[in-house]
Formats: structure tokens, C-alpha cells, sequence
């Protein structure tokens, strides 16, 4: 199977995946939770209300303003800015006094100090991360080729996940929080498992082999690795879409960014990872 | 002959261990063709040890229902030689009065953020979440005064010193407040207990006031104001006026929040009702049903027979991962499910990868018993390597030193805890339970 002739292709894909990231992070940014910002959720059960304008006015009438609202059958999912206690006190009531039969399914709301300490915390989690990562790429490949290549695939995957949900965010209202954070990092950490695996194959090759070029010990190992490789994902794949598909709205968008990064992941380490260690082996 | 037989005590020890687990998942009270089977109570202490095998799964606040609140601690009045005491009292006062509302399984943990010190408190099954932190967050001062009548002409003019005379009584004296029911007339009461200094003061207020009202103010509101009835010199008195259980035990939480050492802000507050919790539950095991049984036609449909035994290998996975939640009583919460149902995706993964070696030296011409234990060897380095990476990933996710500059937030954690079990209980699974029932049921079949 010679699937490095399809290199231009891959080189195709990934440039088109990265560009559409970048114009969609440039043009309409991402969507933060209140995790990051700050901000409150109401998730609300009004079985006896037929739309959101009663509640709408509600919150004008406190001079809230309401970030976005949500409805599903007789749910109403409202986000907005970060209240006090006896705001919220007062909402309640109000919300008992439009409809007698009113459940608070949910509500949470966060000052914006602990999103400030969130966002700080995100960020060591992930430098740290990335640089266990790396560490442990160097330790398996000394091999300065292997080593690039599998973090820039790891790259690769990570800004596409980044870039996926800036594009939600616009058109499906999807949001980053803390759970988002959480499928970033396990998808650095599956990048990086399915590539040593292919890399692996190249080497075990390359002891048994060495006259052969690099491209042709590419093309053996993928052949051997890649059913491995797909059915692997089919099955992580078939878990998390039955969460997306079927488990709560809490952790819909948790279980999609998983279900992206796993994609990326199985596509990057053939399509990605292997085409730039050919690139630099073909340099020296 | 000595490594068949090797083989079949490991297959029995497996074999044995998955029943202990399937019998301890069983469900307390079963009740099959009209007889009720109960559960037999495996509790027992090793030393000091109590291992609970019969516990039940411990949810998260996300499932059971509940709320989650975290404060900001404010240290500017309290000394820094103080500060750790004044946050420990705080702590236990906060306790006090979560208890006083009558919350099983609360708890109240400080957590320092660089200079802020933070509360965080977590009540399951709370339902009436308002009237909670209306009860912790009282930044009351709580005072004793004498009350000096005025004839009624006068009341209209009187300001507040002209009435309330302070007796130098205030809340660092009061011990306990609580309420108690009279045994004589059965009638609520609460009952008083001051410190020594405040056993004084009280006693002299007492003699001073003696058929006069002392009122008991919290954040200079009136709250109540009994006729003192008889001098009282041992620091003991009990309110009573026309209290109720619900009344009483409101009066004595507020009572015992006038003695916060220090002012607390709420910072955060995260509440779930409990239906919402059941429906993710039940949302999440349908999720996990389904996601389960296709990846097990998946498997059956690729590889047949040996797809099978690892549809075997992939129960007993669930079933020990589930035991060990309970064993260890690991809180599950809904990231925690999606952690659990990610791992069973992973778990597959070491047969896979097993599954495709053995094709392949089985292809080279390899007869099936040495294919089999070739492809487990040579995909051995590949398990370890593949798992090292998630591994680190959650072990930063689940922070196990609690280090401060990396998260500790419950969510997370639930996911990273389960994530993290599910890949150390997979490589054993994956590996070892499926190569002994490939190696004992499957000896003589061809691939």
C-alpha cells in the first residue's frame, strides 16, 4: 500500500483544516464560558411557560442583561453576568411567581477572580503537560526527526481542536470552560500515543531493513499499523458518540472536543507526524 | 504440562475474582420468582482498617444533587500568628452550622490560593440551597443588651443607646447555642452556654436586668428579647418563648454564626437539582449500554472468535473498575462517567493491537499457539508506550500533590480519577485476562 503518494493530499487537508482555524479564531474568536469569565447559569423548568419573553423580561426589569437563552421543550438554559446572593434570591421568587410549577434544575454562578485563576491554572496544566509529553517523546526518539515530527503533529491536533470550536462556538454555541481544557489535554496525550505506535513500526522496520529508503519503510509500516490504528478509534469513536448523541447536555460539547481530538489524533499520526520525519530525513 | 497448569489456576483466580465482584455489585435487595435475596454484608476490619465492600457508589454533587459554594476568606483583621487557628475556628464553626441544618455527607475544606485562603463547602442533597447560605454567610456580630423600658410617652424621641445598654456581653463569649426541648412541658427552648468570662458578665447582667428584658441582638437586629425570670450564675440559660423545632434550631444557628472569627464572601456557588443528577445518570448508563454493545459487535464482526473472548476481558473490566469505585469510594461525576465510557473505548485498544500482530504471524506461516504468544509479546512495548502518554496527562488532570498552581476543581478530578483506573485496570485486562482465557479456552482453535 503506497499511501505516501498521497502526501500533497494530507499537505492539502491539514493547510485547509489549520487555515480555516486561523479564520475563524481571527474572525469570531472563541465563546469562554462563565468558568473563564465569570458569570451565571440558570437551567430552568417552566412547564406552564410558552416562550422566553416573560422571562426576558424578567431579567430586563432587574437590569440584568442576558448573555444567551436557551430553549428546549419546556427547559430554559439563561447565562449571564455574575449576580449577588440576594439577586438571586429575588430571581427565584420572581421565576415562582411566573410559574407556580418552577424546578431549578441547575444554577451556578462564579465571580470573575476564579475564572482569572482558572485561565492561570489552564495554562500551567497545559505547558506542563506539553512538556511531560515532550520529555517522554525525547526519552522513546532520540532521533531529532521522530521527535519533531510527533510534536508537531501533536500541534497540529491541538489547534485544529482550538479551531473547531471557535467555528462552533459561532455557529453552534459552543463554549471553551474548564471541561474543554480537560478534552485538550487528553487529546495531546492521544496524539502522541497513536503516533509512537506508527513510529514504533518504523523503527522495528528499520533494524530489519536498513538499505530500504525511508518512504518505502513509511509505506510498510502504515500499511501494518493502520487497521490497528482505525479500529482502535472506531471503537473510542463509537463510546463517545453515544455520549454526544445520548448522554446529558452537560457533557455534550465535553464528549464532542474528545470525539475531535481522537479524529485528529488517528489522522494526524499517519497523515502528518510520518510525512514531516520523511521531510527530514530527505534534508540530510 | 506445568505451564498448562499454571494457566489454569490463573484462570481460576480470574474466574474467582470476577464472581467476588459480581456478587459485591449485586444490588442490596434482590427480588427474583418471589423470593427476596439480600445481600450478605462482607464489612469487615483488617487492624485499624475498615474495608467496606458493601458501600454504595459515591456521586458527586453533579449527580446526587446538591450545591457547592466557595468563599473567599477575609484575613485582614486577624493576626498572621492568629491566622491558622482563626481559620481553623472558622472552619468548625461553619461545620457547626451546616450541621444545624441537618446535612448528611457535608463538608467544609480550606484551600489556600496564593494570599487569598478560600472556604469551600459542599453540601449533597440540599434542596433548599437559599436558606443555606443565608445561614453560613451571616457575617453577624452577635450582642447581649440590657433593655431599659421607657415610659411610652418617651419611645417616639428615643434613640438606640437610650434603649439598648450595652453589658459588655457579645458573641466570643457564647460557647454553644442549641436547641432543646423542655422536660417538663416538651416545649422548644434554646439553651445558652457561656465561657467563663461570660458566665460572670451574664451573672451580673442577670442580677442588674432581673425582671427586665435583655435583648439579643445579631447585626444590631433585635432577634429576641426575653424577661430575665432568675439570677443565673453558672453561665446556662435557656430561652423560651413560643418556639417550634424549625424556629428553634433557626434561633441557635444564628445564635452560634454570631461567633464567626472571620468575614467570609461567597465567591462561587454551583447547585444541581436532583432530578437533573438522576437524568444525567440515567442518560450517561444508556450512553455507556449502547457505546458498549456496539463496540462489541465491532469486535465480533473483525475478529470472531477472539473478538469474543475480548468482549469477555471487556466485562470483567467493567465489573472490576466499578468494584474499585466502590471499594475505594471514588466520587463519580458526570465528567467521571464520560472518563469511565472513554476507557472502555481504550481499553480495546491492547487487544487490537494484539489481535493484529497475531494476523500477522499467523500470515507469516506462524502455527496459531506461537502467533498468539508472539503477537502478545511484540505488542507489549507498543501497550506501554501508547498508555505512558495518557497517563501523564491525567496525573496532571487529577493533581494527586494538590499543588496550587494546577487545578483541584471536582470535575476535573472525577475525570481524571476514572480515566487514569480505567487505563491501569485495561492494561491488566487487556493483557493478562485476555491472553489466560485465550490460552485456556482457546488453545485449539484456529484464527
Amino acid at each position: 500500500m503506497n499511501i505516501m503518494k498521497f502526501r500533497p493530499l494530507f499537505l492539502i487537508i491539514s493547510l485547509s483544516l489549520i487555515a480555516t482555524s486561523i479564520f475563524s479564531i481571527v474572525k469570531w474568536n472563541f465563546s469562554f464560558s462563565k468558568d473563564f469569565t465569570g458569570g451565571s447559569t440558570y437551567e430552568l423548568k417552566l412547564p406552564n411557560t410558552k416562550d422566553d419573553s416573560s422571562i426576558n423580561k424578567i431579567f430586563s426589569d432587574n437590569k440584568i442583561d442576558i448573555r444567551s437563552i436557551i430553549k428546549s421543550d419546556n427547559i430554559y438554559t439563561v447565562k449571564f453576568v455574575d449576580i449577588t446572593q440576594d439577586q438571586k434570591i429575588k430571581f427565584d421568587t420572581e421565576f415562582k411567581k411566573l410559574d407556580k410549577d418552577t424546578e431549578i434544575l441547575q444554577f451556578s454562578s462564579v465571580g470573575p477572580s476564579l475564572g482569572q485563576e482558572l485561565i492561570r491554572k489552564t495554562i500551567f496544566a497545559i505547558l506542563l503537560s506539553s512538556f511531560a509529553l515532550l520529555s517522554f517523546i525525547g526519552y522513546r526518539f532520540s532521533d531529532l526527526s521522530f521527535g519533531t515530527g510527533a510534536i508537531l503533529a501533536m500541534f497540529h491536533d491541538s489547534f485544529i481542536l482550538i479551531g473547531v470550536f471557535s467555528l462552533f462556538g459561532h455557529f453552534f454555541g459552543a463554549q471553551l470552560d474548564a471541561l474543554f481544557v480537560t478534552a485538550l489535554l487528553t487529546t495531546l496525550s492521544a496524539s502522541v500515543h497513536d503516533t509512537v505506535v506508527t513510529f514504533d513500526r518504523i523503527r522495528e522496520l528499520r533494524r530489519k531493513h536498513a538499505s530500504l529508503p525511508w518512504v518505502q519503510l513509511a509505506n510498510q509500516a502504515v500499511s501494518e499499523v493502520i487497521v490497528r490504528s482505525i479500529n482502535n478509534s472506531m471503537t473510542i469513536i463509537f463510546m463517545l458518540l453515544a455520549l454526544v448523541l445520548l448522554g446529558g447536555s452537560t457533557t455534550r460539547w465535553f464528549a464532542t472536543a474528545l470525539l475531535v481530538g481522537v479524529i485528529s489524533g488517528t489522522y494526524s499520526s499517519t497523515a502528518v507526524a510520518i510525512p514531516l520525519v520523511l521531510l527530514f530525513k530527505k534534508k540530510k | 504440562m506445568n505451564q498448562n497448569k499454571k494457566n489454569l489456576n490463573l484462570f481460576y483466580t480470574l474466574s474467582g475474582l470476577t464472581f467476588i465482584c459480581l456478587i459485591l455489585n449485586l444490588p442490596i435487595k434482590l427480588t427474583l420468582f418471589n423470593h427476596t435475596f439480600y445481600r450478605p454484608d462482607f464489612n469487615f476490619k483488617l487492624g485499624s482498617l475498615q474495608i467496606k465492600p458493601n458501600t454504595d457508589l459515591k456521586y458527586g454533587l453533579d449527580l446526587a444533587g446538591g450545591a457547592s459554594l466557595i468563599y473567599n476568606v477575609d484575613t485582614s483583621s486577624a493576626k498572621t500568628s492568629d491566622l491558622a487557628s482563626a481559620l481553623e475556628s472558622l472552619k468548625i464553626n461553619i461545620e457547626r452550622r451546616i450541621n444545624l441544618f441537618g446535612v448528611s455527607e457535608s463538608s467544609v475544606k480550606l484551600n489556600k490560593q496564593g494570599q487569598d485562603n478560600r472556604l469551600i463547602v459542599e453540601l449533597p442533597g440540599v434542596t433548599n440551597i437559599n436558606d443555606a447560605i443565608d445561614l453560613i454567610g451571616q457575617t453577624a456580630s452577635l450582642k447581649f443588651m440590657g433593655i431599659v423600658e421607657l415610659p411610652p410617652e418617651a419611645t417616639a424621641t428615643a434613640t438606640f443607646d437610650d434603649v439598648f445598654k450595652d453589658i459588655g456581653l457579645n458573641g466570643s463569649h457564647l460557647v454553644k447555642a442549641l436547641p432543646v426541648p423542655n422536660p417538663n412541658t416538651g416545649a422548644m427552648e434554646v439553651s445558652l452556654e457561656f465561657n467563663q468570662e461570660g458566665s460572670k458578665l451574664f451573672e451580673k447582667a442577670t442580677k442588674n436586668y432581673l425582671n427586665k428584658r435583655i435583648a439579643i441582638l445579631l447585626d444590631d437586629q433585635v432577634i429576641t428579647s426575653p424577661t430575665v425570670s432568675s439570677i443565673i450564675p453558672d453561665g446556662k440559660a435557656v430561652i423560651n418563648g413560643s418556639f417550634d423545632i424549625k424556629s428553634a434550631k433557626s434561633l441557635s444557628a444564628q445564635l452560634n454564626a454570631g461567633a464567626l472569627p472571620l468575614s467570609i464572601k461567597l465567591l462561587s456557588q454551583s447547585q444541581v437539582g436532583a432530578s437533573l443528577g438522576k437524568d444525567s445518570i440515567d442518560k450517561g448508563v444508556r450512553a455507556g449500554l449502547v457505546g458498549l454493545g456496539l463496540v462489541a459487535l465491532f469486535m465480533v464482526g473483525n475478529y470472531g472468535y477472539l473478538g469474543f473472548i475480548s468482549v469477555i476481558s471487556l466485562a470483567i473490566y467493567s465489573l472490576l473498575s466499578i468494584t474499585i469505585y466502590r471499594l475505594f469510594s471514588i466520587t463519580l461525576t458526570f465528567p467521571g462517567i464520560v472518563g469511565f465510557i472513554l476507557s472502555i473505548g481504550m481499553a480495546v485498544d491492547s487487544n487490537i493491537l494484539i489481535f493484529e500482530r497475531m494476523k500477522e504471524e499467523v500470515r507469516a506461516g506462524k502455527p496459531w499457539n506461537l502467533a498468539m504468544e508472539l503477537g502478545f509479546g511484540k505488542a507489549w512495548d507498543s501497550i506501554k508506550d501508547a498508555n505512558t502518554c495518557t497517563i501523564i496527562t491525567t496525573l496532571i488532570l487529577f493533581n494527586p500533590f494538590n499543588w496550587q498552581f494546577l487545578n483541584s476543581s471536582g470535575m476535573l478530578r472525577g475525570f481524571a480519577v476514572t480515566l487514569l483506573l480505567g487505563i491501569l485496570i485495561g492494561m491488566f485486562t487487556g493483557v493478562v485476562v485476555t491472553r489466560n482465557l485465550l490460552r485456556v479456552l482457546a488453545s485449539r482453535k484456529k484464527i
